[in-house]
Protein backbone atom coordinates (compact mmCIF):
# COMPACT_ATOMS: atom_id res chain seq x y z
CA UNK A 1 0.00 0.00 0.00
CA UNK A 2 1.51 3.48 -0.79
CA UNK A 3 1.93 5.25 2.52
CA UNK A 4 -0.32 8.32 3.65
CA UNK A 5 0.36 11.92 2.69
CA UNK A 6 1.66 12.39 6.42
CA UNK A 7 4.47 10.05 6.13
CA UNK A 8 6.23 10.78 2.80
CA UNK A 9 8.84 13.54 1.72
CA UNK A 10 10.50 13.46 -1.19
CA UNK A 11 13.80 14.69 -1.79
CA UNK A 12 15.46 15.81 -5.06
CA UNK A 13 19.19 15.75 -5.29
CA UNK A 14 21.50 17.60 -8.24
CA UNK A 15 22.45 15.73 -10.82
CA UNK A 16 23.86 17.37 -14.18
CA UNK A 17 23.14 20.07 -16.66
CA UNK A 18 22.81 19.41 -20.85
CA UNK A 19 27.02 20.55 -21.19
CA UNK A 20 27.53 17.99 -18.13
CA UNK A 21 28.44 20.29 -15.65
CA UNK A 22 26.70 19.69 -12.33
CA UNK A 23 23.59 21.68 -10.69
CA UNK A 24 24.27 23.67 -7.87
CA UNK A 25 20.69 23.55 -6.30
CA UNK A 26 20.42 22.27 -2.34
CA UNK A 27 18.34 19.36 -1.97
CA UNK A 28 14.38 19.99 -2.65
CA UNK A 29 12.05 19.08 -0.11
CA UNK A 30 8.14 18.13 -1.17
CA UNK A 31 6.17 16.91 1.89
CA UNK A 32 2.46 17.08 2.22
CA UNK A 33 0.82 20.61 1.05
CA UNK A 34 3.33 21.98 -0.69
CA UNK A 35 2.50 23.79 -3.94
CA UNK A 36 5.46 24.30 -6.30
CA UNK A 37 5.73 25.11 -10.21
CA UNK A 38 8.14 24.26 -12.32
CA UNK A 39 9.11 27.18 -14.84
CA UNK A 40 11.01 28.32 -17.95
CA UNK A 41 10.74 28.01 -21.61
CA UNK A 42 10.51 24.72 -23.79
CA UNK A 43 13.30 22.44 -23.77
CA UNK A 44 14.86 23.61 -20.41
CA UNK A 45 14.21 20.55 -18.70
CA UNK A 46 10.54 20.93 -16.46
CA UNK A 47 9.19 17.86 -17.90
CA UNK A 48 12.45 15.78 -17.37
CA UNK A 49 12.30 17.28 -14.19
CA UNK A 50 8.90 15.74 -13.22
CA UNK A 51 10.10 12.72 -15.08
CA UNK A 52 13.16 12.52 -12.77
CA UNK A 53 10.32 12.30 -9.82
CA UNK A 54 7.87 10.01 -11.11
CA UNK A 55 10.68 7.05 -11.93
CA UNK A 56 12.38 7.99 -8.49
CA UNK A 57 15.74 8.46 -10.50
CA UNK A 58 19.03 6.86 -8.68
CA UNK A 59 21.42 8.91 -11.15
CA UNK A 60 20.02 6.58 -14.09
CA UNK A 61 17.94 8.94 -16.14
CA UNK A 62 19.64 12.16 -18.61
CA UNK A 63 19.71 14.40 -15.74
CA UNK A 64 21.83 12.36 -13.28
CA UNK A 65 19.24 13.31 -10.46
CA UNK A 66 18.21 11.43 -6.98
CA UNK A 67 15.25 11.74 -5.95
CA UNK A 68 14.46 9.56 -1.96
CA UNK A 69 11.33 9.13 -0.31
CA UNK A 70 11.90 9.64 3.57
CA UNK A 71 15.50 9.96 2.99
CA UNK A 72 15.76 6.45 1.61
CA UNK A 73 15.81 4.78 -1.66
CA UNK A 74 12.23 3.88 -2.35
CA UNK A 75 11.23 0.27 -2.57
CA UNK A 76 10.69 -0.77 -6.25
CA UNK A 77 7.10 -1.33 -5.86
CA UNK A 78 6.90 2.40 -5.50
CA UNK A 79 8.10 2.51 -9.05
CA UNK A 80 6.76 -0.62 -11.08
CA UNK A 81 3.17 -1.29 -9.25
CA UNK A 82 0.61 1.42 -10.59
CA UNK A 83 -1.03 0.85 -7.42
CA UNK A 84 1.86 1.32 -5.00
CA UNK A 85 3.22 4.53 -6.33
CA UNK A 86 2.77 7.84 -4.41
CA UNK A 87 2.53 9.90 -7.05
CA UNK A 88 -0.12 10.37 -9.60
CA UNK A 89 1.02 12.13 -13.41
CA UNK A 90 -1.69 13.72 -15.12
CA UNK A 91 -1.01 15.02 -18.46
CA UNK A 92 -1.91 16.90 -21.35
CA UNK A 93 -1.74 13.62 -23.07
CA UNK A 94 -3.20 11.62 -20.50
CA UNK A 95 -6.32 9.87 -22.02
CA UNK A 96 -9.06 7.48 -21.05
CA UNK A 97 -9.93 5.29 -23.45
CA UNK A 98 -12.50 3.09 -21.85
CA UNK A 99 -15.57 4.07 -23.53
CA UNK A 100 -17.40 3.55 -20.32
CA UNK A 101 -19.20 5.86 -18.49
CA UNK A 102 -18.19 7.92 -15.85
CA UNK A 103 -19.33 5.81 -13.07
CA UNK A 104 -18.42 2.62 -14.59
CA UNK A 105 -15.46 3.64 -15.11
CA UNK A 106 -14.47 4.97 -12.19
CA UNK A 107 -16.01 1.49 -10.17
CA UNK A 108 -13.22 -0.45 -12.46
CA UNK A 109 -10.23 1.78 -10.86
CA UNK A 110 -12.29 1.11 -7.54
CA UNK A 111 -12.01 -3.07 -8.22
CA UNK A 112 -8.24 -3.05 -8.24
CA UNK A 113 -7.70 -1.32 -4.73
CA UNK A 114 -8.74 -2.02 -1.37
CA UNK A 115 -10.39 0.10 2.04
CA UNK A 116 -12.29 2.41 -0.18
CA UNK A 117 -15.39 3.87 1.25
CA UNK A 118 -18.75 2.41 0.03
CA UNK A 119 -19.65 6.04 -1.50
CA UNK A 120 -16.34 6.89 -3.17
CA UNK A 121 -17.41 7.36 -6.92
CA UNK A 122 -19.74 9.80 -5.77
CA UNK A 123 -17.25 11.65 -4.16
CA UNK A 124 -15.28 11.03 -6.62
CA UNK A 125 -17.53 13.17 -9.29
CA UNK A 126 -18.66 15.41 -6.40
CA UNK A 127 -14.96 16.69 -5.75
CA UNK A 128 -14.82 17.06 -9.75
CA UNK A 129 -17.43 19.03 -9.76
CA UNK A 130 -15.94 21.31 -7.62
CA UNK A 131 -12.68 21.80 -10.04
CA UNK A 132 -15.21 22.34 -13.80
CA UNK A 133 -17.96 24.55 -14.42
CA UNK A 134 -19.30 21.98 -16.38
CA UNK A 135 -21.36 19.41 -14.92
CA UNK A 136 -20.04 15.84 -14.77
CA UNK A 137 -23.03 13.67 -14.25
CA UNK A 138 -22.28 10.08 -13.40
CA UNK A 139 -24.12 8.58 -16.57
CA UNK A 140 -22.29 10.43 -19.10
CA UNK A 141 -19.10 8.75 -21.65
CA UNK A 142 -15.76 9.34 -20.90
CA UNK A 143 -15.40 9.68 -24.44
CA UNK A 144 -18.01 12.31 -24.26
CA UNK A 145 -16.46 14.72 -21.76
CA UNK A 146 -14.38 18.01 -22.52
CA UNK A 147 -10.70 18.13 -21.47
CA UNK A 148 -11.73 20.21 -18.33
CA UNK A 149 -13.78 17.77 -17.05
CA UNK A 150 -11.55 14.77 -17.72
CA UNK A 151 -8.81 16.34 -16.40
CA UNK A 152 -10.74 17.83 -13.27
CA UNK A 153 -12.37 13.93 -12.94
CA UNK A 154 -8.62 12.57 -13.50
CA UNK A 155 -7.58 14.94 -10.52
CA UNK A 156 -10.22 13.76 -8.36
CA UNK A 157 -9.61 10.12 -8.95
CA UNK A 158 -5.73 10.70 -8.23
CA UNK A 159 -7.22 12.15 -5.02
CA UNK A 160 -10.02 9.80 -3.68
CA UNK A 161 -9.19 6.47 -5.30
CA UNK A 162 -5.44 6.05 -5.95
CA UNK A 163 -4.95 8.17 -2.76
CA UNK A 164 -1.68 9.25 -4.18
CA UNK A 165 -0.12 11.63 -1.59
CA UNK A 166 1.99 13.24 -4.90
CA UNK A 167 0.70 15.06 -7.95
CA UNK A 168 1.98 16.29 -10.95
CA UNK A 169 0.01 17.91 -13.28
CA UNK A 170 2.03 18.96 -16.26
CA UNK A 171 0.55 21.98 -18.49
CA UNK A 172 -3.11 21.48 -17.32
CA UNK A 173 -3.72 24.44 -17.23
CA UNK A 174 -5.32 25.51 -20.51
CA UNK A 175 -7.75 22.72 -19.95
CA UNK A 176 -10.54 24.58 -18.52
CA UNK A 177 -9.69 24.17 -14.49
CA UNK A 178 -10.83 25.93 -11.66
CA UNK A 179 -7.00 26.30 -10.84
CA UNK A 180 -7.48 27.78 -7.42
CA UNK A 181 -10.22 25.50 -6.44
CA UNK A 182 -7.58 22.65 -7.06
CA UNK A 183 -4.84 24.23 -5.36
CA UNK A 184 -6.99 24.80 -2.54
CA UNK A 185 -9.21 21.61 -2.58
CA UNK A 186 -5.57 19.63 -2.46
CA UNK A 187 -4.04 21.40 0.14
CA UNK A 188 -6.72 21.33 2.80
CA UNK A 189 -6.64 17.42 1.65
CA UNK A 190 -2.51 17.88 2.84
CA UNK A 191 -1.73 16.79 -1.35
CA UNK A 192 1.89 17.99 -2.40
CA UNK A 193 1.21 19.12 -5.85
CA UNK A 194 3.82 20.12 -8.55
CA UNK A 195 2.64 21.93 -11.73
CA UNK A 196 4.76 22.52 -14.95
CA UNK A 197 3.37 25.67 -15.99
CA UNK A 198 3.55 28.25 -18.31
CA UNK A 199 0.32 30.15 -16.03
CA UNK A 200 0.96 33.30 -14.59
CA UNK A 201 -1.61 33.19 -12.23
CA UNK A 202 -1.10 29.29 -11.37
CA UNK A 203 3.05 30.10 -10.69
CA UNK A 204 2.24 32.63 -8.65
CA UNK A 205 -0.04 30.23 -6.02
CA UNK A 206 2.14 27.97 -5.84
CA UNK A 207 4.66 28.74 -2.51
CA UNK A 208 7.58 28.16 -4.57
CA UNK A 209 8.66 28.22 -8.06
CA UNK A 210 11.78 26.00 -9.34
CA UNK A 211 12.96 28.05 -12.32
CA UNK A 212 14.42 25.74 -15.09
CA UNK A 213 17.09 26.42 -18.13
CA UNK A 214 19.90 24.61 -19.93
CA UNK A 215 18.29 21.28 -18.53
CA UNK A 216 19.26 22.71 -14.64
CA UNK A 217 17.34 23.62 -12.13
CA UNK A 218 18.44 27.53 -12.02
CA UNK A 219 17.16 28.69 -8.83
CA UNK A 220 14.20 27.88 -6.53
CA UNK A 221 12.02 31.20 -5.41
CA UNK A 222 10.10 31.33 -2.36
CA UNK A 223 8.06 34.34 -2.94
CA UNK A 224 6.53 34.45 0.70
CA UNK A 225 4.43 37.54 0.39
CA UNK A 226 6.60 39.35 -1.65
CA UNK A 227 4.21 38.94 -4.74
CA UNK A 228 0.52 39.17 -2.71
CA UNK A 229 -0.20 42.48 -4.27
CA UNK A 230 0.64 41.15 -7.84
CA UNK A 231 -1.63 38.01 -6.90
CA UNK A 232 -4.19 39.93 -6.34
CA UNK A 233 -4.24 41.51 -9.68
CA UNK A 234 -2.86 38.71 -11.30
CA UNK A 235 -6.04 36.75 -10.10
CA UNK A 236 -8.29 39.48 -11.50
CA UNK A 237 -6.97 39.62 -14.93
CA UNK A 238 -7.28 35.81 -14.53
CA UNK A 239 -10.98 35.80 -14.10
CA UNK A 240 -11.16 38.51 -16.33
CA UNK A 241 -9.70 36.74 -19.31
CA UNK A 242 -12.08 33.63 -17.89
CA UNK A 243 -15.33 36.01 -18.20
CA UNK A 244 -14.64 37.11 -21.70
CA UNK A 245 -13.91 33.50 -22.29
CA UNK A 246 -17.43 32.52 -21.38
CA UNK A 247 -18.56 35.56 -23.47
CA UNK A 248 -16.95 34.58 -26.58
CA UNK A 249 -18.23 30.53 -26.22
CA UNK A 250 -21.25 31.79 -26.10
CA UNK A 251 -21.22 34.28 -29.07
CA UNK A 252 -20.82 37.19 -27.45
CA UNK A 253 -19.44 40.24 -29.84
CA UNK A 254 -16.92 42.39 -27.21
CA UNK A 255 -17.67 45.38 -27.52
CA UNK A 256 -16.37 48.22 -25.44
CA UNK A 257 -14.53 46.55 -22.29
CA UNK A 258 -16.69 45.21 -19.52
CA UNK A 259 -15.48 42.34 -18.48
CA UNK B 1 27.47 -25.30 -34.73
CA UNK B 2 29.69 -28.04 -32.37
CA UNK B 3 31.16 -24.95 -30.32
CA UNK B 4 27.74 -22.85 -30.41
CA UNK B 5 27.54 -20.04 -27.55
CA UNK B 6 24.32 -17.74 -27.98
CA UNK B 7 22.03 -15.96 -26.28
CA UNK B 8 18.37 -16.27 -27.17
CA UNK B 9 15.92 -13.59 -26.77
CA UNK B 10 12.50 -13.84 -28.42
CA UNK B 11 10.00 -10.34 -28.70
CA UNK B 12 6.60 -11.64 -28.83
CA UNK B 13 3.76 -9.06 -29.31
CA UNK B 14 0.61 -7.87 -31.66
CA UNK B 15 1.44 -5.59 -34.45
CA UNK B 16 2.19 -1.47 -33.46
CA UNK B 17 2.57 -2.95 -29.90
CA UNK B 18 5.88 -0.99 -29.72
CA UNK B 19 7.93 -4.41 -30.51
CA UNK B 20 10.88 -2.93 -32.45
CA UNK B 21 11.24 -0.05 -29.86
CA UNK B 22 11.28 -2.33 -27.06
CA UNK B 23 14.39 -3.79 -28.97
CA UNK B 24 16.23 -0.80 -29.82
CA UNK B 25 16.20 0.00 -26.21
CA UNK B 26 17.10 -3.66 -25.69
CA UNK B 27 19.88 -3.54 -28.63
CA UNK B 28 21.45 -0.45 -27.24
CA UNK B 29 22.14 -1.82 -24.00
CA UNK B 30 23.19 -5.28 -25.30
CA UNK B 31 25.63 -3.70 -27.36
CA UNK B 32 27.89 -2.06 -24.15
CA UNK B 33 28.94 -5.89 -23.37
CA UNK B 34 27.71 -8.54 -26.43
CA UNK B 35 27.62 -8.64 -30.32
CA UNK B 36 24.02 -8.94 -30.79
CA UNK B 37 22.25 -9.85 -34.54
CA UNK B 38 18.46 -9.23 -35.40
CA UNK B 39 16.01 -11.09 -37.11
CA UNK B 40 12.47 -10.28 -38.13
CA UNK B 41 10.00 -12.59 -39.40
CA UNK B 42 7.25 -11.17 -41.17
CA UNK B 43 4.72 -12.51 -43.39
CA UNK B 44 4.72 -10.27 -46.68
CA UNK B 45 7.20 -6.75 -45.63
CA UNK B 46 9.36 -6.03 -42.88
CA UNK B 47 11.60 -2.97 -43.12
CA UNK B 48 12.79 -3.12 -39.17
CA UNK B 49 16.01 -5.18 -40.23
CA UNK B 50 17.09 -2.24 -42.19
CA UNK B 51 16.19 0.44 -40.02
CA UNK B 52 17.86 -1.67 -36.98
CA UNK B 53 21.26 -2.52 -39.18
CA UNK B 54 21.22 1.11 -40.14
CA UNK B 55 21.01 2.74 -36.81
CA UNK B 56 23.35 -0.01 -34.93
CA UNK B 57 25.71 -1.73 -37.49
CA UNK B 58 24.59 -5.26 -36.37
CA UNK B 59 23.73 -8.38 -38.15
CA UNK B 60 20.27 -8.17 -38.99
CA UNK B 61 18.18 -9.82 -41.62
CA UNK B 62 14.33 -11.05 -42.24
CA UNK B 63 12.64 -14.07 -43.37
CA UNK B 64 9.41 -13.50 -44.82
CA UNK B 65 7.00 -16.20 -44.36
CA UNK B 66 4.64 -15.70 -47.53
CA UNK B 67 1.26 -18.19 -47.47
CA UNK B 68 2.88 -20.02 -44.20
CA UNK B 69 1.49 -19.03 -40.62
CA UNK B 70 4.83 -17.08 -39.59
CA UNK B 71 5.29 -18.19 -36.22
CA UNK B 72 5.48 -21.94 -37.94
CA UNK B 73 7.68 -20.10 -40.04
CA UNK B 74 9.97 -19.18 -37.32
CA UNK B 75 10.14 -22.76 -35.64
CA UNK B 76 11.42 -24.18 -38.84
CA UNK B 77 13.92 -21.94 -39.75
CA UNK B 78 15.16 -21.61 -36.19
CA UNK B 79 17.92 -23.95 -36.46
CA UNK B 80 19.45 -21.95 -39.57
CA UNK B 81 18.72 -18.74 -37.96
CA UNK B 82 21.07 -20.26 -34.65
CA UNK B 83 23.96 -21.07 -37.13
CA UNK B 84 23.22 -17.39 -39.13
CA UNK B 85 23.77 -15.41 -35.79
CA UNK B 86 26.80 -17.89 -34.95
CA UNK B 87 28.57 -16.91 -38.21
CA UNK B 88 27.99 -13.48 -38.03
CA UNK B 89 29.41 -13.38 -34.87
CA UNK B 90 26.74 -12.94 -32.24
CA UNK B 91 26.56 -13.82 -28.82
CA UNK B 92 23.18 -12.52 -28.59
CA UNK B 93 20.11 -13.47 -31.04
CA UNK B 94 16.88 -11.28 -31.25
CA UNK B 95 14.06 -12.54 -33.15
CA UNK B 96 11.18 -10.14 -33.53
CA UNK B 97 7.81 -11.82 -34.42
CA UNK B 98 5.92 -10.99 -37.09
CA UNK B 99 3.03 -10.11 -34.29
CA UNK B 100 -0.03 -10.91 -36.79
CA UNK B 101 -1.78 -13.80 -34.36
CA UNK B 102 -2.41 -13.62 -30.65
CA UNK B 103 -3.15 -17.26 -30.50
CA UNK B 104 0.79 -18.47 -30.84
CA UNK B 105 3.26 -19.22 -28.46
CA UNK B 106 6.46 -18.80 -30.57
CA UNK B 107 8.89 -19.21 -27.30
CA UNK B 108 11.44 -21.36 -26.49
CA UNK B 109 12.91 -23.06 -23.53
CA UNK B 110 16.48 -21.60 -22.72
CA UNK B 111 15.84 -18.35 -24.39
CA UNK B 112 14.06 -15.16 -22.95
CA UNK B 113 10.23 -14.86 -23.96
CA UNK B 114 9.70 -11.04 -24.29
CA UNK B 115 5.87 -9.91 -24.65
CA UNK B 116 5.05 -6.20 -25.47
CA UNK B 117 2.03 -5.25 -25.71
CA UNK B 118 0.43 -1.70 -25.89
CA UNK B 119 -1.58 0.10 -23.32
CA UNK B 120 -3.74 1.50 -25.86
CA UNK B 121 -4.91 -1.53 -26.84
CA UNK B 122 -7.51 -1.47 -24.17
CA UNK B 123 -7.71 -3.36 -20.59
CA UNK B 124 -9.40 -6.49 -22.46
CA UNK B 125 -6.35 -7.36 -24.29
CA UNK B 126 -4.57 -9.39 -22.12
CA UNK B 127 -7.50 -11.72 -21.66
CA UNK B 128 -7.67 -12.03 -25.79
CA UNK B 129 -3.79 -12.79 -25.91
CA UNK B 130 -3.30 -14.93 -22.85
CA UNK B 131 -1.44 -18.00 -24.45
CA UNK B 132 1.43 -15.28 -25.35
CA UNK B 133 1.34 -13.81 -21.77
CA UNK B 134 1.43 -16.84 -20.02
CA UNK B 135 4.12 -18.19 -21.61
CA UNK B 136 6.65 -15.24 -21.42
CA UNK B 137 9.28 -14.23 -18.96
CA UNK B 138 8.44 -11.02 -19.00
CA UNK B 139 5.74 -8.36 -20.36
CA UNK B 140 6.41 -5.10 -21.03
CA UNK B 141 3.56 -2.87 -21.60
CA UNK B 142 4.16 0.58 -23.68
CA UNK B 143 2.91 3.90 -23.84
CA UNK B 144 1.56 4.14 -20.58
CA UNK B 145 2.14 7.79 -20.31
CA UNK B 146 -0.52 8.08 -22.21
CA UNK B 147 -3.56 6.72 -20.51
CA UNK B 148 -5.38 7.32 -17.50
CA UNK B 149 -3.88 5.84 -13.94
CA UNK B 150 -7.51 3.88 -13.55
CA UNK B 151 -6.61 1.92 -16.99
CA UNK B 152 -3.37 1.09 -16.24
CA UNK B 153 -4.16 -0.61 -13.04
CA UNK B 154 -6.88 -2.18 -14.94
CA UNK B 155 -4.23 -2.95 -17.83
CA UNK B 156 -1.68 -4.89 -15.03
CA UNK B 157 -4.81 -6.55 -13.29
CA UNK B 158 -5.67 -8.25 -16.06
CA UNK B 159 -2.00 -9.10 -17.58
CA UNK B 160 -2.18 -10.61 -13.73
CA UNK B 161 -5.11 -12.75 -14.34
CA UNK B 162 -3.90 -14.04 -16.57
CA UNK B 163 -0.09 -14.89 -15.62
CA UNK B 164 -0.29 -13.76 -11.06
CA UNK B 165 3.46 -13.60 -11.17
CA UNK B 166 4.68 -12.82 -14.46
CA UNK B 167 7.39 -9.66 -14.43
CA UNK B 168 5.57 -6.84 -15.95
CA UNK B 169 7.92 -3.55 -16.96
CA UNK B 170 5.64 -0.09 -17.79
CA UNK B 171 7.27 1.89 -20.17
CA UNK B 172 7.01 4.64 -22.56
CA UNK B 173 9.48 2.62 -24.90
CA UNK B 174 10.75 5.57 -26.99
CA UNK B 175 12.33 7.56 -23.54
CA UNK B 176 13.43 4.36 -22.27
CA UNK B 177 11.42 4.76 -18.97
CA UNK B 178 11.14 1.46 -17.11
CA UNK B 179 13.57 -0.50 -19.29
CA UNK B 180 16.28 -0.79 -16.98
CA UNK B 181 13.40 -3.49 -15.51
CA UNK B 182 13.82 -5.29 -18.50
CA UNK B 183 17.55 -4.76 -18.91
CA UNK B 184 18.21 -6.93 -15.58
CA UNK B 185 16.54 -9.61 -17.12
CA UNK B 186 17.89 -9.39 -20.27
CA UNK B 187 21.49 -9.29 -18.03
CA UNK B 188 20.22 -12.60 -16.70
CA UNK B 189 19.90 -14.53 -19.46
CA UNK B 190 22.16 -17.69 -20.28
CA UNK B 191 23.65 -18.69 -23.44
CA UNK B 192 22.53 -21.86 -25.39
CA UNK B 193 25.04 -24.53 -26.40
CA UNK B 194 23.68 -26.49 -28.33
CA UNK B 195 20.28 -26.14 -30.99
CA UNK B 196 18.70 -28.87 -29.31
CA UNK B 197 18.85 -26.84 -25.93
CA UNK B 198 15.80 -24.88 -27.60
CA UNK B 199 12.22 -26.61 -27.92
CA UNK B 200 8.63 -24.72 -27.76
CA UNK B 201 7.25 -23.91 -24.64
CA UNK B 202 3.99 -24.19 -26.09
CA UNK B 203 2.14 -26.27 -28.90
CA UNK B 204 0.80 -23.94 -31.70
CA UNK B 205 -2.76 -23.83 -32.35
CA UNK B 206 -3.69 -26.89 -34.99
CA UNK B 207 -4.11 -25.78 -38.19
CA UNK B 208 -4.35 -29.32 -40.82
CA UNK B 209 -7.38 -28.92 -43.08
CA UNK B 210 -8.04 -28.49 -46.52
CA UNK B 211 -8.45 -24.34 -45.96
CA UNK B 212 -4.58 -24.68 -44.73
CA UNK B 213 -4.03 -26.52 -48.04
CA UNK B 214 -5.89 -23.53 -50.44
CA UNK B 215 -8.99 -24.90 -50.66
CA UNK B 216 -11.76 -21.98 -50.84
CA UNK B 217 -14.84 -23.10 -50.18
CA UNK B 218 -16.37 -21.78 -46.84
CA UNK B 219 -17.98 -24.22 -44.29
CA UNK B 220 -17.00 -27.35 -42.67
CA UNK B 221 -19.42 -29.32 -44.72
CA UNK B 222 -16.53 -28.62 -47.68
CA UNK B 223 -13.64 -29.46 -45.49
CA UNK B 224 -11.84 -32.22 -43.90
CA UNK B 225 -8.88 -32.58 -41.73
CA UNK B 226 -9.77 -30.81 -38.10
CA UNK B 227 -12.90 -28.99 -38.99
CA UNK B 228 -15.49 -27.77 -36.53
CA UNK B 229 -19.08 -26.62 -36.47
CA UNK B 230 -20.72 -23.95 -34.06
CA UNK B 231 -22.42 -26.11 -31.67
CA UNK B 232 -18.88 -28.47 -31.07
CA UNK B 233 -16.27 -25.85 -30.99
CA UNK B 234 -13.80 -26.91 -28.34
CA UNK B 235 -10.66 -25.15 -27.37
CA UNK B 236 -9.25 -28.48 -26.90
CA UNK B 237 -8.60 -30.84 -29.80
CA UNK B 238 -10.27 -34.03 -28.93
CA UNK B 239 -9.70 -35.71 -31.90
CA UNK B 240 -12.26 -35.07 -35.13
Amino acid sequence: MPPSSEEITITVYPGRKKDGTPETFEPIDISPGDTISIVGPTGSGKTAFINDIEVFAQEDTVTGRRVLVNGEVPPEEFIRDPACKPIAMITQNTKCLADLTCEEFLRMHVATRNNLSENVVEDTIALANEFTGEKIVAGARMSALSGGQTRSLMIADAVLISKAPVLLLDEIENAGIFKEAVISHLKDLRKAVIFVTHDPYVSMLSERRIVMGGGAVRDVIRPDGREAEALARVGEIDRELSALRERIRVGDVIGGWTA
Amino acid sequence: MDRLKLKIIMVAGPPSAGKTSVTRQMISHLMLTESVAYLKIDVVTAFEDEEIHAEFGIPARKVYSGDMCPDHMGIMIMRDALEWAENSGATVLIVESAGLCLRCTPYFTNALGVCVMSSLSGTHTPFKMAPMIALADICVVTKTDLISQAEKEVFRESIRRVSPTMDIVETNAIQGTGMKYLFRTVDAVQPITSPDDIVLRGVPPLGVCTICVGKKTVGWQNHFGVIRRIDDADSIYNGD
